[in-house]
């Protein structure tokens, strides 16, 4: 393994300090603890906390600031935050008016963050949940818990970050949180397997000419696998996957292509080139398009496509002025 | 052999063990479950003279809140979550007798069940806990050696029956008939920890 690294164990901590110095005027950090809190924190409005893993760069610090979230705590390499990490960001965001915690479904995330929600109650604070589920890869069958929850989330930050900012109540933000779920739908495939910076290791053996389709984003492998083939190939196979899954015809709605860390930009936009033309064939309105890396996997090499329908009050929320170190001014 | 040495023992071969482990999960899942309790124990260690004098429930307590703190993701909070029920069924007791480890291991199962939403037979640590905490129940009137002799088996046959059996709960999940044929490694996990609890206390017998 070749990589930029010190101490094993300081890989977080080192990198929060660098972010930190790098944006003083936008974030900072808890003493000792891997929470990154928004610098111009305004209160009398609800507090938002995201969070996961470490290797998802930027997210989820990246998207803590005006217009989208609170508080970001991260976890070691793709290992949720502890409950009592998620329990110190819930209490320094908390301005009496309730704590929105924004969960992607992983069984860890969901653990540590209801366990931070019970501990938050205690306290006296309240606290609702919002769990993404967008990944359409893994069938909502009887042996599965559910989906996983992957790039989209990055919509869910945007919309509810939004809604906040106007003052939408605990209450509506998560009955919001819960529609705008409902509206995105990612699948992903990866050329290549990442390096798990703690072991050295890649996160699953991929052949030379082998993609691993359905994957998630912390390195475990996909559904399936199969042979390479175009760019437009597999972008037509996961975009008609998702147009299956969804009610979207003659709607309007928000796209984002994701880069999984390793994946060019040049990449990355012959896929949108594909994406685009898809869905305006369907007579589909793409109202917003992101392209780049939002949701990584480390070094992975692969992207996702997510959709996301437009409503009247989505599309409103959608184009509200962020001010975040991934995302300004939409 | 003093529960804290066991303790101890226990922190040593996770340490030991954290790359068969990680290993066992790189196959099926995100490649961290030994170095995320490797990471818990080694700070169990750390702090182990401030678990000397507590009481029963202190002492299982204490330990709950640094994996919960140190392991991180699901296995922290679900381990966590087991030694804080056991930490509650142990209020006010001054002794570890058999009856009372019973108790405190059906209150240790229930909170993982509760924590990690799940039952024996979908892949998990469950299918290595269940049928210890069933064999220690049906083999308490028994000479001490027998039943530590038959819990230990009870969570090796749990663990290797994982093999087999297609992943319903956390990542390997996602890989649906694509998990059979791999050992769980939370079910590895327990039962390394099992093992190690019963064969230290034959040495201290």
């Amino acid at each position: 393994m070749k990589k930029l690294i010190n101490e094993k164990e300081n890989i977080v901590k080192e990198m929060i300090h660098g972010m930190v110095k790098a944006y003083p005027e936008k974030i900072e950090a808890l003493k000792d603890i891997p929470v990154i809190l928004r610098k111009d924190k305004k209160n009398g409005k609800v507090g938002l906390v995201s969070g996961g893993g470490s290797g998802h760069e930027p997210s989820h610090a990246g998207f803590v600031g005006y217009g989208m979230l609170d508080a970001a705590v991260a976890g070691e390499v793709f290992t949720s935050p502890s409950a009592d990490k998620v329990y110190e960001a819930i209490k320094a965001v908390d301005s009496g008016d309730g704590v929105l915690l924004i969960i992607k479904n992983y069984s860890g995330d969901v653990m540590n963050f209801e366990m931070a929600a019970e501990m938050a109650e205690i306290e006296g604070i309240k606290v609702k949940k919002v769990i993404v589920d967008d990944d359409i890869a893994v069938e909502n069958s009887t042996y599965t818990v559910g989906r996983r929850g992957i790039a989209g989330t990055i919509f869910v930050h945007k919309i509810l970050g939004a809604a906040a900012e106007k003052g939408y109540s605990l209450d509506e933000l998560e009955a919001l949180g819960e529609r705008v779920v409902k509206n995105i739908k990612t699948m992903g495939m990866a050329l290549k397997p990442c390096t798990v910076l703690t072991t050295g290791k890649t996160s699953f053996d991929l052949k030379d000419d082998e993609v691993e389709i359905g994957l998630g984003i912390h390195g475990e492998p996909g559904t399936h696998r199969e042979k390479i083939q175009s760019a437009d190939r597999h972008t037509e196979y996961l975009l008609e996957k998702i147009l299956k899954e969804s009610d979207i015809a003659k709607e309007k709605v928000a796209v984002l292509v994701n880069g999984l860390g390793e994946t060019t930009l040049i990449e990355l936009f012959i896929i949108n080139n594909k994406v685009a033309d898809m869905l305006k064939e369907r007579e589909i309105e793409v109202v917003k398009t992101l392209v780049g890396n939002y949701m990584t996997s480390l070094d992975m090499g692969g992207f996702s496509i997510t959709i996301l329908k437009l409503d009247e009050e989505i599309e409103k929320l959608l184009k509200e002025r962020s001010d975040t170190i991934a995302l300004k001014t939409f | 052999m003093q529960i804290l040495e066991i303790v101890e023992k226990v922190a040593d071969v996770i340490n030991q063990e954290k790359d068969y482990l990680s290993e066992l999960d790189r196959v099926i899942g995100d490649s961290d479950h030994g170095i995320n309790l490797s990471r818990g124990f080694q700070k169990l260690i750390e702090e182990k003279d401030s678990l000397k004098d507590l009481n029963c429930s202190d002492f299982f307590n204490k330990i709950a809140m640094v994996l919960i703190s140190n392991v991180g993701g699901a296995s922290g909070a679900i381990y966590g979550t087991g030694l804080m029920k056991v930490a509650q069924s142990l209020k006010g007791k001054e002794n570890l007798d058999l009856d009372t480890v019973i108790i405190a291991s059906d209150a240790m199962l229930a909170g993982i069940k509760m924590r990690g939403k799940a039952e024996a037979g979908e892949k998990t640590m469950l299918d290595t806990i269940v049928p210890s905490v069933e064999a220690l129940k049906q083999n308490k009137d028994k000479e001490f050696s027998v039943i530590l002799e038959n819990v230990e088996l009870a969570a090796k046959t749990g663990m290797e029956s994982t093999k087999d059996m297609l992943a319903t709960k956390g990542r390997a999940s996602y890989l649906g008939e694509r998990s059979i044929g791999h050992i769980d490694p939370g079910a590895m996990s327990s039962y390394l920890i099992i093992k190690t609890i019963c064969e230290n206390l034959k040495v201290g017998e």
